[in-house]
């Protein structure tokens, strides 16, 4: 059928991401004019990575998880409270100080970011390990539950000498650069695509797939399903940690269900078991919210204050939005398919065969 | 003295109130063709359930290779609700899982067709050499055990080659033919390196050319592969050519063993399955 040469495939890609480097860099060198669309960039980088660390879980593996929220705080917090300057801390934590501890304790924030993706790691599977060895069915509920006392124990006054409660984090330091983010956020999908494409990537398959079948194949599945889950926490509390990072200033709130379910639409719209699709969804999804921000402001045309455009309204719109989408593209935009040059040219090929055949006088109607 | 593969003693499996293996002992030898046959839900499916590990029997012991894999005794709730014989005779509960017991050297198809659907048929074969392998998630994700995976994709090649999947390896596996399915089924089967195969109705909703093949099929596969072979089937041509010894099973109950000459004139067996099979087909 359509496809192309490996060669021509090849320089596409290194033209794609030559255009994006370049496009980064050219951002980069421009911050104070672009610093809104290097800010929705960064989010959506960050969201990437989470989704594809869900999509690991759910579309690979067929395990359900609702923890994001959760993970992703511990990610940030572990990020927070080890790379804010110690010359700031007084200033943060000026209600009740900071525990004697950790008053002096001051990571580079590649360490900072590693530990905060363990840390993330070793509560899942501290969580993960007695659920997936009953009943996986209720590793949902187990890890809702989880990332709310996660929330409340951050918030907890007894905690407030390492959390800082209810007041929060600031004065974090932000990146150097967005292409720090994009590098950051590329080799973690990329280290997701290897565990994906190894043989343990296909053990995950097999038990998506079929359980029974799996195991009767010699798949330990309380084992890969472990796997599976601590890695998506790490992945998932590398990505809070760069939120922290982005955001610079963080509280209990932010990690709020409402992140797991922006996350969960992300990766059901990408197409569940597409890692193309997650990361095309954070994109798409992070910028729309803001496109729709013209819904927000009342609209006078001609005097004539068009009635529903007020603040809230851009909402309803994006929930209309994902409504269509999840009713007319039920397998999300990429199915279970990764993103190819085919893919792409047999796109084209379609929609103008479709042009074709509406335009009469081609002899396309007399065929169909 | 024979060589003993697969011994089930006094296996008994109830689910709720319905006993739907009923003290079922029975043993394959080394090198053996062996059917398990009988009407449609006499427990035979059940059977090879209990014998991978996929349920715990409710008493009884399952061994292979002389090693207890399995072993039970009506416990909690079972107590007072057992319904079957041997109370009292295993006092030792040993569960080995399925995985486990496929490592063991014990591989099955299943009657419902458990392909990995939506993966190729080169897939589906290597998924089963996963679990030989040495190499940990760290030196495969970051792909330091090559050589292990390309010999794992050979072998797997070269099972294809041998059921005659070869040219099919990158379909879907869900959108083969079902005579197709059941082949690759085998082929992921042999992929684990058993030395006893599970065959639960190798031959449902094959054509008759297909049936015809799946004679040679299974000793070809006995012979190559030095396997035994413990299969359930109702294409009763099939099962008289091929095994060595028949068990027959009726609501969960042995009624007769032998070779096929013997088991085929047994008045028990034609009242409860061979008189009914040849009026239903
Ligand atoms: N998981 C189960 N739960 C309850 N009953 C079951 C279960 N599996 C099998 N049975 C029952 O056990 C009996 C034997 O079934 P099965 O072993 O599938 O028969 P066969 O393979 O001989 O046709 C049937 O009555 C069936 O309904
Ligand atoms: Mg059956």
């Amino acid at each position: 059928m359509m496809s192309m040469k490996p060669r021509t495939k090849h320089i596409l890609s290194i033209a794609l991401a030559a255009a994006v480097i370049a496009m980064l860099l050219y951002l980069d060198s421009n911050k104070a004019q672009y610093s809104y669309s290097i800010a929705i960039l960064e989010r959506s980088a960050i969201y990437a990575v989470v989704a594809v660390s869900m999509n690991l879980l759910t579309g690979f593996t067929g395990l359900f998880s609702l923890g994001q929220a959760g993970f992703m705080a511990i990610g940030a917090y572990t990020v927070g409270i080890l790379t804010i300057p110690v010359e700031a801390r007084p200033n943060v934590y000026y209600i009740n100080g900071i525990a004697e501890p950790l008053a002096n304790v001051n990571l580079p924030f590649w360490a900072a970011l590693i530990l905060g993706g363990l840390m993330a790691a070793l509560v899942g599977g501290l969580i993960g390990i007695p659920v997936l060895r009953l009943k996986s069915d209720y590793l949902a509920i187990a890890t809702l539950g989880f990332s709310e006392i996660i929330r409340a124990l951050i918030a907890a006054p007894q905690l407030d000498r390492i959390t800082n409660g209810s007041y929060g984090l600031k004065s974090i330091p932000a990146f150097s650069s967005i292409l720090q983010v994009f590098g950051i956020a590329a080799l973690c999908i990329l280290i997701m695509i290897l565990v994906i494409n190894s043989s343990y990537g296909r053990a995950f398959k097999a038990i998506r797939e079929d359980e029974t079948a799996a195991e009767a194949m010699g798949i330990n599945l309380f084992k890969h399903k472990s796997m599976s889950f601590v890695i998506s926490c790490f992945f998932t509390g590398i990505s809070g940690g760069l939120l922290a990072v982005f955001m610079r200033s963080i509280d209990s709130k932010t990690f709020q269900v409402n992140l797991t379910y922006d996350i969960l639409l992300i990766v059901v719209l990408g197409g569940l078991g597409s890692i193309t699709g997650s990361v095309l969804a954070s994109f798409l999804m992070t910028a729309g919210r803001e496109w729709l921000r013209f819904f927000d402001v009342p609209l006078v045309i001609g005097g004539f204050s068009v009635p529903l455009f007020r603040n809230g309204f851009r909402m309803v719109i994006f929930s209309l939005i994902l409504m269509a989408v999840v009713l007319y593209y039920r397998k999300g935009l990429m199915g279970n398919k990764e993103f190819s040059w085919d893919g792409i040219l047999r796109f084209f090929y379609r929609i103008a065969g479709r042009l074709r055949r509406k335009t009469p006088g081609n002899g396309g109607e007399a065929n169909a | 003295m024979p060589d003993n593969v697969l011994h089930l003693a006094d296996v008994t499996m109830q689910f709720g109130g319905v006993v739907a293996v009923n003290n079922l002992s029975l043993e394959v030898n080394r090198g053996e063709i062996v059917a398990l046959i009988g009407p449609n839900g006499a427990g035979k499916t059940t059977a090879f359930n209990v014998a991978t590990g996929v349920y715990a029997p409710t008493n009884g012991r399952v061994s292979f290779n002389g090693e207890t894999i399995v072993s039970n005794f009506p416990q909690g709730k079972m107590k007072k609700m057992y319904a079957g014989e041997n109370r009292g005779k295993y006092t030792d509960v040993v569960r080995k899982t399925p995985d486990v017991i496929t490592k063991l050297g014990i591989a099955r198809t299943f009657q419902n067709i458990r392909l990995f659907k939506n993966l190729t048929v080169f897939e589906n074969v290597l998924i089963a050499k996963h679990m030989n392998m040495k190499a940990g998630l760290f030196l495969s994700t970051c792909m330091i055990n090559y050589k292990e995976e390309r010999e794992m994709r050979r072998q797997s090649t070269e099972l294809l080659e041998i059921v005659g999947l070869a040219e099919l390896r990158s379909e879907i596996s869900g959108s083969l033919p079902y005579g197709q399915q059941r082949r690759l089924e085998i082929a992921r089967a042999l992929a684990t390196e058993p030395s006893l195969l599970l065959l639960d109705e190798p031959a449902a909703g094959m054509n008759p050319q297909e049936t015809n093949d799946l004679t040679s099929f299974i000793y070809q596969l006995r012979d190559d592969f030095h396997l035994t072979i413990f299969m359930i089937e109702h294409h009763m041509n099939l099962v008289m050519e091929i095994s060595d010894r028949i068990y027959v099973l009726d609501f969960g109950k042995l009624i007769a063993a032998g070779t096929p000459s013997e088991v085929q004139n047994n008045q028990r067996v034609i009242d409860a399955y061979l008189g009914v099979a040849e009026d239903g087909e």
